[in-house]
């Protein structure tokens, strides 16, 4: 499969490192993606504004990537969901569809709902496979205890994401239990991060993000792994800010999982950016083995 | 005479215009920082500032930009090929025409000892340039009339551009096409430069002239004995050191032969004159108006590429980043990159808000900083159009300008917000950056927009005392009812029997001792009340604008309801409902 890669609006500012490490795990991996250009926005804000420009800039994207004939690969979990339930819709709703590609005509697209979207850990878990990757580690970790966070928009709506099991997920554990890292049980695993009402209700948000913080530290995590733009936005950069506000005493770092698994496959530890983490997540090296 | 005073009036305003413009740089601002700082004090930050760099290592970088991207406009190759060539051929094309065409007494002449316009390879050389900026301006057309390109807007100012550079070179070219053909002018160049022969010498050269060089002769016609060319030919030996073949003219000649049969007509008519006038006179009135123009992006890009590629905000004086920040006001000239390539730009078609395109704000902003008063709705729509932005810095990264637009919408946005108009946007994700970014605002600047638009929607949409009132069946909102019902994902909201699933299964209800209190309603009491049709109540709800969107309530109704869809549908209709209300300032 052809995959386009997804680049989320605010990696280009607050997360570069994202982008980095998820470009060098697919070239370890060896998997071929290309850049569109003319992507834009998935729409995730918009949603809550205006539905029209909300369901207009998926389909956009998905118009573009059916023009070149490639899939679309997010690392984002909400444009994701985004693009997958703007889908969803445009494959039930002939009418909305109809409405859609008249205004798509004016740019000379089409959309046509049959294009696959894929999120990087079904790349990673469906495409590729734990047992390749694993063959392909130069480095696995050992006594590293990892609270993974799926994110809501991974897994809900169920029966438009059909991802994984929304109630008892597994597909992120055995992931990154396949670098030799221990999973481990979190009451709050399944939660949301509090990163959608950050700058609407930061207390609110904070305090949703501290629960899961406090939670995933009480388990005994020494680590938290996302696989979301926002939610790693709010683990580190907002933590960060919650660390001066809220006198936390001690961080609970978080990793994005392709740093974790670029570091088990031997990648530079600049291409991945873990110094680039506002909560410093450079202890990780003394898990690796 | 008039060619003269024309010249000077209108080199005049240019400078004059210049002056007045580049004052703006130091006059306004958008960052807090350069607030009640004097004009004065701002230029010699400028001057230091300038003065450290060119004396540092900076100066390197510099000529790197200087060349790379000013000369060669790599930032507008990266972009597109099309418009690389559109621009290269306009731009050198004009350059050259105006060094050695415009500019001959001084910078031809000066440099080459034997020039004439009307000899080889001055006068190829002409026409050659002409033809670039000709061909170069039909791209332009092309791309502005003719191609699909999404959302590109052409202004008036585009249009200008475009009609003033091509009223030069049409003219240019349609004068040297009948002054080929033209008799008058021959017989000025013979009275001149010839050596005055008799009647038949004189015959015999006009006759050499009309066959090869394109004159058009009212009494003259071929076919011409041999005789007599050749006796031409010899005459014309003294004329040859200062005329070459008009074919090499290339253009002008095609247009000669164009209107050859009408050319005495023409002559007589006075039409080279006519067209001269016509020529001097567009160059000067593009000259004089050339600061308040888009052409003004002549001086102002480079400025902008250079000052961008040595100024860093964290390091550079403010008072610098300020007028910087003006001046690349300046430096954009529209040509719709950015919007081209804007991540939100596509919403433009649902939300008919020219300000979410980033070319069309800056010209927004432009008229802001100065002064010109927008109206209430002007300042609206700007603010929308600031906070409809996700922050992907694809603008900054395309400008071929150089712009540091980002910087740009951030000051603004800041600046916009604190003229206290309720943003309603502050209450969806689109938040999320300005809340990255709080680390860098005064406490209370940030704190105080988004809490003027909840506390709008509180005083907008009335609460009603349940306890104590009686609903007036007329006032309740049938039209939601309706609409939620024809919506598939929404008219899900008809299976709710008020288990309150939703709610016990909520994260934003979780965390509130007492949710009623801090919410307003809780999601099951959204969904009985907008199938009571009680709009207000529910766009009441701070429960509505702080739902997280995390699906937990949807996946876990027993009933199949789309909870988290209905409360995003409600959502939008209170965006509708509040955009719609006229705003207190």
């Amino acid at each position: 499969m052809n995959f386009a890669i997804f680049r989320c609006c605010p990696t280009s500012i607050f997360l570069k490192q994202y982008e980095s490490s998820t470009d060098a795990i697919l070239r370890k991996l060896g998997v071929d993606f290309i850049d569109i250009k003319e992507f834009n926005c998935c729409g995730y804000p918009l949603k809550n504004i205006d539905f029209k420009a909300y369901v207009l800039s998926s389909a956009r994207n998905l118009a573009l990537a059916r023009r070149r004939n490639v899939a679309i690969l997010t690392f984002c979990n909400c444009c994701y969901n985004t693009i997958k339930h703007v889908l969803h819709l445009l494959r039930e709703d002939a009418a909305l569809l109809g409405d859609i590609n008249k205004t798509l005509a004016g740019e000379g697209l089409q959309c046509t709902p049959d294009v696959t979207v894929l999120h990087l850990f079904e790349a990673l878990y469906k495409e590729i496979g734990i047992e390749t990757i694993k063959a392909k580690l130069v480095h696995t970790f050992k006594d590293l205890k990892i609270a993974t966070h799926y994110g809501c928009h991974l897994l809900r709506p169920a029966d438009i994401m059909q991802f994984d099991n929304p109630i008892a997920p597994t597909i992120f554990d055995e992931l990154v239990e396949a670098t030799g890292a221990r999973s481990i049980p979190w009451n709050t695993k399944l939660e949301c991060c509090g990163s959608p009402v950050w700058g609407v209700d930061d207390d609110l948000s904070m305090d949703l993000s501290a629960k899961k913080l406090d939670d995933a530290a009480l388990c005994g995590a020494d680590f938290l792994c996302s696989a979301c733009v926002f939610c790693q936005l709010q683990f580190d950069r907002v933590q960060k800010i919650m660390i001066a506000r809220r006198n936390i005493p001690k961080a609970l770092p978080s990793l994005l999982y392709t740093q974790l698994l670029g570091l088990g496959l031997g990648i530079d530890e600049k291409e991945l950016g873990v110094a680039q983490n506002e909560v410093d997540g450079t202890g990780i090296r003394r898990f690796m083995v | 005479m008039f060619f003269t005073v024309s010249l000077y009036v209108a080199l005049a305003i240019f400078v004059f215009g210049l002056v007045f413009k580049a004052s703006a740089w130091f006059r306004y601002r958008l960052s807090p920082a350069a607030a009640d700082i004097s004009a004065a004090k701002r230029v010699l930050a400028a001057v230091r500032g300038i003065v450290r760099t060119v004396f540092s290592a900076k100066i390197l970088t510099l000529l790197k930009v200087l060349l790379l991207e000013v000369l060669l406009q790599t930032r507008t190759l990266r972009e597109s090929r099309l418009r690389w060539w559109m621009h290269f051929l306009i731009y050198v094309g004009f350059m050259l025409l105006l060094l050695m065409h415009a500019l001959e007494k001084i910078v031809s002449a000066a440099l080459f000892s034997d020039y004439y316009s009307t000899v080889n390879p001055f006068m190829f050389l002409r026409d050659f340039f002409g033809l670039m900026v000709l061909v170069g301006v039909a791209l332009a057309v092309y791309r502005r009339f003719f191609m699909k390109l999404p959302r590109l807007q052409t202004a008036a100012m585009d249009q200008y551009a475009i009609i003033i550079l091509a009223v030069i070179m049409l003219s240019g070219f349609l004068l040297e096409g009948i002054k080929i053909t033209s008799h008058t002018r021959y017989q000025e160049m013979v009275e001149a430069y010839g050596d005055a022969g008799d009647e038949e010498e004189l015959k015999a050269l006009e006759s050499l002239w009309v066959k090869e060089y394109g004159v058009v002769s009212p009494e003259l016609k071929g076919p011409f004995e041999d005789e007599v060319l050749e006796m031409g030919r010899g005459l014309n030996e003294s004329c040859i050191t200062c005329h070459s073949r008009p074919q090499w003219a290339f253009v002008g000649y095609g247009v000669s032969r164009a209107v050859a049969p009408a050319a005495v007509g023409l002559d007589k008519a006075g039409l080279p004159a006519l067209l001269w006038y016509l020529h001097f006179m567009a160059c000067f009135i593009g000259l004089a108006y050339l600061p308040f123009s888009k052409m003004f992006h002549i001086l102002t890009t480079p400025l902008s590429l250079l000052a961008n590629a040595v100024m860093d905000r964290e390091t550079a004086d403010p008072l610098n980043v300020a007028t910087r920040q003006i001046m690349e006001l300046d430096a954009c000239m529209h040509c719709g990159s950015c919007t081209l390539r804007c991540s939100v730009g596509i919403s433009f078609e649902a939300i008919p808000n020219r300000n979410i395109l980033p070319s069309e704000k800056v010209g927004a902003l432009k008229a802001w900083v100065s002064g010109k008063t927008l109206d209430q709705r002007g300042l609206k729509l700007l603010q929308e159009g600031l906070l409809l932005c996700t922050n992907c810095l694809r603008c900054t990264g395309v400008c071929p300008a150089g712009i540091n637009l980002q910087e740009l919408w951030l000051d603004a946005r800041e600046a916009v917000l604190q003229k206290g108009m309720p943003e309603f946007l502050l209450l969806s994700p689109l938040s999320l950056y300005r809340g990255l970014m709080r680390g860098s605002l005064d406490e209370d600047r940030y704190a105080a927009p988004a809490r003027l638009a909840t506390d709008t929607i509180g005083n907008t949409f009335k609460e009603i005392d349940a306890q104590n009132q009686t609903f007036d069946p007329a006032a309740l909102d049938k039209d939601l009812v309706k609409h939620l019902g024809e919506s598939p994902l929404s008219s899900t909201f008809k299976y709710c029997f008020t288990c309150q699933t939703c709610t016990t299964a909520c994260p934003v209800v979780h965390n509130y001792e007492r949710p009623w209190e801090a919410l307003g309603l809780v999601p099951h009491q959204i969904i009985h009340s907008a199938a009571l049709g009680l709009s207000d109540l529910v766009y009441n709800a701070k429960m509505l604008w702080l739902c997280v969107g995390c699906y937990q309530c949807q996946q876990q109704c027993p009933q199949g309801v789309r909870v988290a869809d209905v409360l995003y549908e409600l959502k939008n209709r209170a965006f509708k409902k509040v955009k719609a209300m006229k705003l207190l300032v």
